[in-house]
């Protein structure tokens, strides 16, 4: 029997603002436990929340984004539950309401194709904290830095239908709350982390297999991994005759496996109502109009743009588009410049991100900003320097704030366009190899290139390639 | 001058009569003599109360003129206040030291009044007799057999007592008015919304509001003039402005329309009680106001409503106190459940598990829809029935409470019978709107108290018809036996 796999995502991206949800303590990550917990974030008796703009802000751009519905009047609800890094007992969500409705984004496969993926909902709410088991001897701790953070649960329908389409879904919502900065799409430090629904059922069947939900989920690489292994597992299961059991399971990435952690009977009656402490979050159209009129310009929109203005592939324009910071290096790259697009592709594509990968570096970080980029791209397109030799210019270049032109003529590297002098190179060159030359003229004609690679090395590299191939073509034929 | 009204105090200190300082001392003295009987005070800061006179005293000096400045006052214990401790009348609380303080008592503090100590209350407000105190239950200075009503209870006896001119109160389902009327005293219950609830601590935050409790409407029109108002830190609170409550509180009612609901009259109203609050409406005539009666045809549902919304928001508000954090913590516990349950189950009193197990039960699934939710389309219903009312008539007037003051004990092993206090009370917390209590007669030596609900934030209206019948008769100047 063949199996169909249906996954469904619910991704929580961390909101990028630098207060809290409903408090004025500072989100920013990694500071002492419990120096970022206000009496809000602490649950003290007699404290209310009030809700940070800002966060509604960013839900509303989130929608917008993916074309969908912005509801006017959202409601917050309380989740209640136990727990020790839950301060009040409950969890301040949206249920009933959610500030954004349906949507929809479309995604590029690898394979080339695209995939329109539906979203559900996405919805506010604040994190909680965390328990920390490893700090005393026979204790937890408990760490409220992070509760109340602001969050998006972002909810797809089960829509993808394998491992590849969730990770490309997953890859495409986290370049885009990037995109729109409303994320800083940080996977170590947990701001985008994904829960799975998986379930298999025979191919051809429309109803849904049971289902099991993977939870935190925090690389992409993991996400694939335990989709992999947790469709391997529910077939098993059912090819064997049994069933799968509809619970909520942890992949362990270092045993690359699931694991129960609750099943349906043990999940939590979370008694969800709407939270009397806030009224409806009204959203009006003003309001909306004005974060349509900031928004940047979205991924989808730039990427037609890229191929359709530069004459880009779509390969190049999707690898350019992977990150804003990219995008907007090429752009600032051509301002103003002469030279081909497709060669400020290349080069960023290529070595910068070559370089920028060994140190383990960003964009906005680069030595080499976009100004001396174009510097250098300008000396390739006027022939100054052969793309070879801009290589070596561009490693001269790096750490430093060297121009390209300072570098080439420090180092001697302008190319030599001068005919006699590339022509006293190829005379020396057949002087010194009158057998080559013999089977040349033979027929050999692959030996060519033995020749070019000679005369390049007589001239290190700087003879044009151009006038270098063209006189020895015609030296070889007649001497 | 224990005897004086608050705004009579006001003038006095204006007019340099007496001193903060003199009233204050006055005021600890009388708490000292008087209150080991009573036992309205949790705690009394008898230190800072006396530098805050002083304070009062040297403001007053370079020309303060607050009209509160250097006043005296019992905040009920559900108010934090920093450098204190806050209990809520629970054990759960009874070393709790707020890092906060709330609103209303930045405001009064700001308006220049003097905090004796915090009163006793029913555990975090749940109770119509203050027998659900954990610091103890509190006798009515009226007659010290008889419980001076719930949940503002201590609030409520310590100025029927007169040990301070006024004292404050909070009211979920008439925490503020029922006490006031067991002990005699003016009390209101603002519009929702009116009063910040921040640093309050929560009993149903639908429906919780503060008030002030003193002897006449005119006391209680100064100190909400400085209670009320927008809270950026309380997002129910409302940005409607605050009108003068004092301004026109001696015009004349002439052509006031009072609505008199039939349904406040039928079964379950005491016919004592029944004749006072009746006389009552009379006097009205008399001052000029029009008797319209009118219908509020799901009144019987208001009880079954409040007794599922408050439990269901109580049982989350409540989560908090798990032991974690602050609060009361268990000996020994051996794993979280432990923690949780002992915790919970050794911090809180019975009557607050009860509205706990209720309130969870209420929410669960499967019964949400047939209670919780039902609670609340029946609140919509109440609320079109005060809608339809007034577009008849401007106040509407009843009893406060079925019956005067009950006995200590009489009703505590009954829960419904103690819910059934709340009768005409609950369903101003339901709808939002504003009422007030008044005294306005007497049976058998107990007070009895006239309830008036207003329109939303027409508070300046209840207190005007409060002030208007308070200059025509004597019930709130009068005061109980043996507290000299």
């Amino acid at each position: 029997m063949s199996w169909e796999t249906v996954i469904g995502l619910e991704i929580h991206a961390q909101l990028a603002t630098r207060s809290k949800i409903f408090s004025g303590a500072s989100t920013a990550f990694g500071a002492e436990p419990n120096t970022q917990a206000s009496a809000v974030d602490l649950g003290l008796p007699g404290v209310l929340p009030v809700v940070n703009a800002g966060v509604v802000e960013m839900a509303v751009r989130f929608a917008l984004a993916t074309d969908a519905h912005i509801t006017q009047r959202s409601q917050f609800a309380r989740k209640n539950y136990f727990y020790p890094d839950l301060p009040k007992g409950y969890q301040i969500s949206q249920m009933a309401l959610p500030i954004v409705g349906e949507g929809a984004v479309t995604v590029s496969l690898p394979d080339g194709s695209e995939k329109t993926i539906n979203i559900t909902r996405a919805h506010l709410e604040e994190d909680a904290g965390k328990s920390v088991h490893d700090l005393f001897p026979d204790k937890t701790g408990i760490d409220l830095n992070r509760a109340g953070t602001p969050l998006l649960e972002i909810v797809s329908e089960p829509d993808m239908r394998s491992a590849e389409e969730a990770v490309a879904y997953a890859r495409y919502i986290h370049a885009l709350v990037r995109y729109i900065e409303i994320c800083d799409g940080n996977m170590q430090e947990g701001s985008f982390r994904c829960d799975a629904n998986i379930s298999v059922r025979p191919s051809g069947q429309s109803e849904f297999g049971t289902r099991a939900e993977i939870k935190n989920l925090n690389s992409f690489r993991f996400l694939e991994r335990a989709i992999l292994f947790e469709v391997e597992r529910q077939i098993e299961l059912l090819e064997d005759g049994h069933e799968v059991v509809q619970e909520t399971r942890l992949y362990d990435s270092e045993k690359d496996e699931t694991r129960s952690m609750r099943s349906k009977e043990e999940a939590n009656d979370y008694r969800y109502f709407p939270d009397p402490d806030l009224p409806p979050l009204v959203v009006e159209d003003a309001f909306i109009e004005q974060v349509r009129s900031n928004m940047p310009e979205l991924p989808k929109v730039r990427r037609t743009r890229f191929i359709e203005q530069y004459k880009l592939t779509p390969t190049d324009a999707d690898t350019l588009m992977a990150d804003r910071a990219t995008a907007e290096y090429f752009e600032a790259v051509l301002d103003g410049q002469k030279f081909a697009p497709k060669l400020a592709a290349n080069w960023i594509i290529g070595e910068l991100s070559g370089r920028l990968n060994k140190e383990n570096c960003d964009i906005e970080h680069a030595s080499v900003q976009p100004s001396r980029m174009a510097q250098l791209l300008a000396r390739i397109e006027d022939g100054t320097i052969s793309g070879k030799i801009g290589k070596q210019v561009f490693d001269e270049m790096w750490g430093n704030d060297a121009s390209a032109d300072d570098v080439i003529e420090k180092k001697g590297l302008k190319q030599i366009t001068d005919t006699s002098a590339i022509e006293a190179m190829i005379d020396e060159v057949i002087a010194a190899n009158p057998s080559q030359v013999a089977e040349y003229q033979g027929g050999k004609e692959k030996l060519l290139s033995f020749f070019v690679g000679a005369v390049m090395k007589a001239s290190k590299g700087k003879a044009n390639p151009g006038q270098l191939n063209q006189i020895l073509r015609e030296k070889l034929k007649s001497s | 001058m224990y005897e004086k009204t608050l705004a009579e105090q006001s003038q006095m200190l204006a007019k340099g009569e007496c001193s903060s300082s003199e009233l204050t001392a006055h005021y600890l003295d009388r708490i000292a003599r008087l209150d080991g009987e009573l036992n309205s005070l949790i705690s009394v800061s008898a230190d800072a109360a006396t530098a805050s006179a002083a304070a009062a005293d040297a403001k007053r000096a370079s020309k303060g003129d607050s009209p509160l400045l250097g006043v005296p006052m019992v905040h009920k214990d559900i108010f934090c206040v920093e450098g204190g401790r806050t209990t809520c009348g629970s054990r759960m609380l009874e070393n709790f030291h707020a890092p906060y303080t709330a609103t209303v008592v930045n405001k009064l503090n700001d308006a220049g009044m003097v905090m004796l100590g915090k009163a006793n209350m029913d555990e975090f407000a749940m109770g119509s007799s203050n027998e659900n105190s954990y610091f103890g239950g509190v006798k009515n200075p009226w007659q010290q057999n008889c419980v001076p009503g719930g949940s503002s209870g201590g609030s409520a006896a310590l100025v029927a007592a007169r040990l301070a001119p006024m004292a404050t109160g909070t009211d979920t389902g008439g925490s503020i008015r029922q006490p006031a009327a067991f002990c005699g005293l003016t009390g209101i219950k603002p519009t929702y919304g009116r009063v910040s609830r921040y640093g309050m601590i929560a009993f149903a935050s639908s429906l919780d509001q503060a008030g002030p409790l003193a002897i006449t409407a005119e006391d209680c029109a100064m100190v909400l003039q400085a209670m009320a108002g927008f809270d950026e830190r309380d997002s129910t609170s409302s940005t409607q402005s605050v009108p003068d409550f004092t301004a026109n509180l001696d015009k004349s009612i002439d052509g006031l329309k009072i609505g008199v609901p039939e349904e406040y009259f039928s079964q379950g109203l005491d016919d004592a009680v029944a004749t006072q609050v009746r006389a009552a409406l009379t006097e009205y005539e008399k001052l000029g106001a029009k008797l319209v009666s009118v219908s509020l045809p799901n009144q019987s549902l208001c009880i079954p409503a409040y007794y599922v919304v408050a439990p269901a928001e109580a049982s989350s508000n409540l989560s908090r106190f798990d032991g974690v954090r602050f609060g009361y913590r268990c000996e020994n516990p051996v794993d979280l459940e432990d923690l949780y349950t002992r915790s919970r189950g050794e911090g809180f009193g019975a009557e607050v598990k009860r509205r706990i197990l209720i309130g969870t039960y209420a929410l669960s699934a499967g019964y949400y829809d047939a209670y919780y939710l039902k609670a609340q389309q029946v609140r919509r219903l109440i609320s079109d029935d005060f809608d339809n009312a007034f577009k008849e008539v401007d106040v509407i007037a009843g009893p406060t409470t079925p019956t005067p003051a009950f006995e200590s004990g009489a009703k505590t092993d009954d829960p419904v019978a103690m819910y059934l206090n709340d009768l005409y009370t609950v369903s101003a917390n339901l709808c939002g709107l504003p009422a007030i209590s008044m005294p306005c007669g007497d049976v058998n030596g107990l007070p009895v108290g006239l309830q008036l609900t207003g329109q939303y934030f027409d508070e300046a209206r209840l207190l005007h018809a409060a002030h208007r019948y308070q200059q025509a008769t004597d019930w709130h100047t009068r005061m109980p036996a043996g507290i000299e």
